[in-house]
């Protein structure tokens, strides 16, 4: 097993009298796909924000490639390589695909950007990740189907040289084919060496793509484990009781809510 | 893999490509771009069928239009109209170009009419009060005029528009100073005043919160106001300037019209077949050649009958001679290539367009909102103060109504009318020319068939509804194709 890229270790998070996380350990490694899973208030979009320093956090350390780091922004979680791509996918319709993937990081000098530079870039970028969907780049946003978007809000994640890619249910919205599309997408930005943390609701998502689960239970990391360990049935009740047999919570009244 | 067609034999009859651009299009595999003129065009006409209509309608509007008042009135295709017509709508069109950038935020400047109704005041008081606006505007107003425009420079710096913040500075300067009247200087000063107009607004807009519709209409009120207060009841300030009286009735010589033909439309024809090729050479999207060459020829043709046109002489009368383009067409060419160029090619434009398109996703990007939503108005009363110059010059004089009246609803009928979306993120300088031509068309061609004011009002009213309909409409199919 790699050494963690990304390590949070003790991390509390409170809004004011709610505790939502709960002393959370987490180890995010290159080259693997970590499913985040919980059910709804559990803490997994907080945990998000704590990572992309979108929510400072109470307390806990993480640490990059070994090194302690302190967050204050999103600013210094993209510069540390830390990319999420949120639910809404945050594209602007009216752009096209290269447009959006530099957006706000355009290349060139303000006065006169580099067009060409930008545009062989976004290409490469879809090469590499096998994308063969889009008709063109500079198709605009508009015109794709809700999984060319999601591609394109991941294919723009990767552009920064990033190491740690977050995906908040990239696959809530698809049909079929497209989950597919998004699925493939996710693996091999694992093979690439990236670190993944994939939020999902589906179970079957979830065993087809990730190599570790990691359970969140009313703000608890409740369980870290190789998905080839887990079966579906524990996965759930992971999520319902935070605990399945010998997995999880040791004594689920314990918990303080 | 397996190459057997025999060497030298395409396989395709498509036009060759060089090198680079096969290579390119290899390692990418999935740009399949139309690459000739008939694709081209098919996706084109996909566009539109899809809702994507852009200028299509206004352009259209303005042959029908054309024909129309050519076939009704004798004098509306005269040399004389046609380049009285150009002088008409160019003030509407300039304030046009510069709402253009607040509706693409999906904002609007009620505003803009009036506000460059005070740069016109403005300008007129310093010409006739000999650079005294302290005497022309007495103390009081004089003292709360400069404080307004100091309370600007702050707002700029407050913005961090630090570019915006110049003009204030230097309206101050010409303010205090007492300069003596000089064309140049009061054009200067006009667009300066209207730059703190707008830094004010865009300050109550991105800043304080309010919607952009409501603080438009309560300046829109208050300017009208201040008209008012610097010109006086029933009062007209003349321009009894050459230099001003020529802004939008003056003529380029014969030479120097060809001179602005062989700028604008060879400048146009070099920087796009260089951008073109280049683009090629490197293996990016492009247009089909023969589609860009067509639409260089068009323009360079549209451009040298339009110059041979304006350069014979369109007197009536034979004791004088009026030959030349008028000097209203360089001022449109010159912002419209700016603007479209500062939307197109700069990181600014990019970022209006994306603030536009979806505000959360610019501001998660990294884009300061708040900054660009206060730019664009500071952009819309700038122009605006330019507008002002021009129509002023045209009447010859400033009266109280200057910017008032139909003048706002004009400028942004002109840009809705030209294809900039009212809902934000969709527009381009040149639909504001293109509207504003088709909005003095029809104030002309109506004026020459003596119609009453109410038929042009209920006319002009018409088209617009058309045009707004017609951009609803084409969103809801874009929409809905999804």
């Amino acid at each position: 097993m790699s050494t963690p890229i990304l390590e949070i270790s003790g991390l509390n998070k409170s809004f004011g009298p709610v505790h939502v996380l709960h002393d959370v350990d987490l180890a995010i490694r290159p080259g693997e796909v970590t499913a985040l899973v919980g059910d709804n208030g559990a803490g997994k979009s907080t945990l998000v924000k704590c990572i992309a320093g979108i929510h400072p956090a109470d307390s806990g350390e993480i640490r990059w490639a070994g090194e302690p780091v302190k967050m204050t922004g999103p600013r210094d979680a993209a510069a540390l390589g830390i990319e999420v791509v949120y639910q809404d996918l945050a594209l602007a319709d009216n752009l096209d695909i290269v447009q959006n993937m530099f957006l706000g990081r355009e290349r060139g000098k303000a006065w006169a950007l580099d067009e060409a530079g930008m545009e062989q870039a976004a290409r490469e970028t879809l090469a590499t990740l096998s994308v063969r969907t889009v008709k063109s780049v500079r198709t605009l946003v508009s015109s794709l189907s809700g999984g060319q978007r999601q591609t394109v809000a991941i294919a723009k994640s990767v552009l920064w040289d990033s190491k740690v890619v977050l995906l908040d249910e990239p696959t809530a919205a698809l049909g079929v084919a497209q989950t597919r599309q998004v699925l493939d997408l996710v693996r091999r930005l694992a093979e690439q060496g990236l670190g993944v943390v994939l939020i999902s609701h589906n179970m079957a998502d979830v065993f087809e793509v990730s190599d570790r689960v990691a359970t969140l239970y009313l703000g608890r990391l409740v369980a870290d484990l190789p998905t080839r360990d887990l079966t579906h049935g524990q996965v759930v009740e992971l999520i319902t009781a935070g605990r399945s047999g010998d997995l999880g919570l040791t004594r689920p009244d314990t918990v303080s809510i | 893999m397996t190459d057997t067609s025999p060497a030298g034999a395409p396989a395709t009859p498509e036009t060759p490509r060089d090198s680079a651009a096969d290579r390119a299009v290899a390692d990418f595999g999935i740009d399949t771009t139309a690459r000739s003129t008939g694709e081209a065009l098919r996706d084109y006409v996909a566009r539109v069928r899809g809702g994507e209509l852009g200028s299509l309608p206004a352009l259209l509007g303005l042959v029908v239009l054309a024909v129309v008042f050519s076939l009704a009135s004798d004098s509306f295709l005269t040399l004389g109209n046609i380049a009285n017509l150009l002088a008409q709508g160019a003030g509407v069109t300039i304030i046009a170009m510069g709402l253009v950038f607040v509706l693409l935020l999906g904002e609007i400047d009620l505003s803009a009419g009036t506000a460059s109704g005070v740069t016109a005041a403005v300008l007129a008081l310093h010409l006739v009060s000999g650079g005294n606006l302290l005497g022309g505007m007495g103390t009081p107003v004089f003292v709360v005029f400069c404080v307004l425009v100091v309370v600007a420079v702050a707002v700029a710096a407050q913005l961090r528009l630090w570019a915006a913040a110049v003009p204030p500075v230097l309206a101050l300067a010409m303010m205090l100073s007492g300069i003596p009247p000089n064309p140049w200087l009061e054009m200067l000063l006009a667009v300066c005043v209207g730059t703190a107009i707008g830094l004010l607004t865009g300050f109550l807009v991105s800043r304080i919160g309010i919607p952009s519709f409501v603080v438009t209409l309560a300046l829109f009120l208050a300017w009208q106001g201040v008209i008012l207060q610097l010109i006086g009841e029933g009062g007209t300030l003349g321009l009894r300037d050459e230099t001003l009286f020529a802004v939008a009735n003056g003529n380029l010589s014969v030479v120097g019209s060809w001179v602005l033909f062989v700028v604008a439309a060879g400048g146009y024809a070099a920087v796009v077949l260089a951008r073109h090729y280049r683009r090629l050479r490197a293996g990016l999207v492009t247009q089909p050649t023969p589609l860009v060459a067509a639409k260089v020829g068009v323009t360079l043709l549209l451009g040298a009958v339009a110059t041979i046109l304006l350069t014979r002489n369109r007197s009536q009368s034979a004791l004088i001679e009026i030959t030349g383009v008028p000097f209203v067409v360089p001022i449109v060419l010159v912002l419209l290539v700016v603007g479209t160029y500062v939307l197109d090619r700069t990181s600014y434009g990019r970022h209006i367009y994306a603030v536009g398109g979806n505000a959360e996703a610019a501001r998660r990007a990294g884009i300061n909102v708040p900054r660009i939503r206060a730019s664009v108005f500071v952009i819309s009363a700038s122009v605006a103060a330019i507008g002002a110059i021009v129509y002023s010059s045209k009447v010859g004089s400033v009266d109280p109504s200057a910017g008032g009246g139909t003048v706002l609803l004009y400028a942004v009928g002109a840009a809705v009318i030209g294809g900039t979306s009212l809902f934000g993120g969709k527009g381009r300088i040149s639909n504001a020319v293109i509207g504003g031509a088709v909005l003095a068309m029809v104030a002309n061609g109506l004026g020459l068939l003596r119609q009453p004011a109410a038929v042009v009002f209920v006319i002009t009213g018409l088209v617009l509804l058309l045009a707004a309909s017609v951009d609803a409409l084409s969103r809801r199919k874009v929409s809905a194709g999804r």
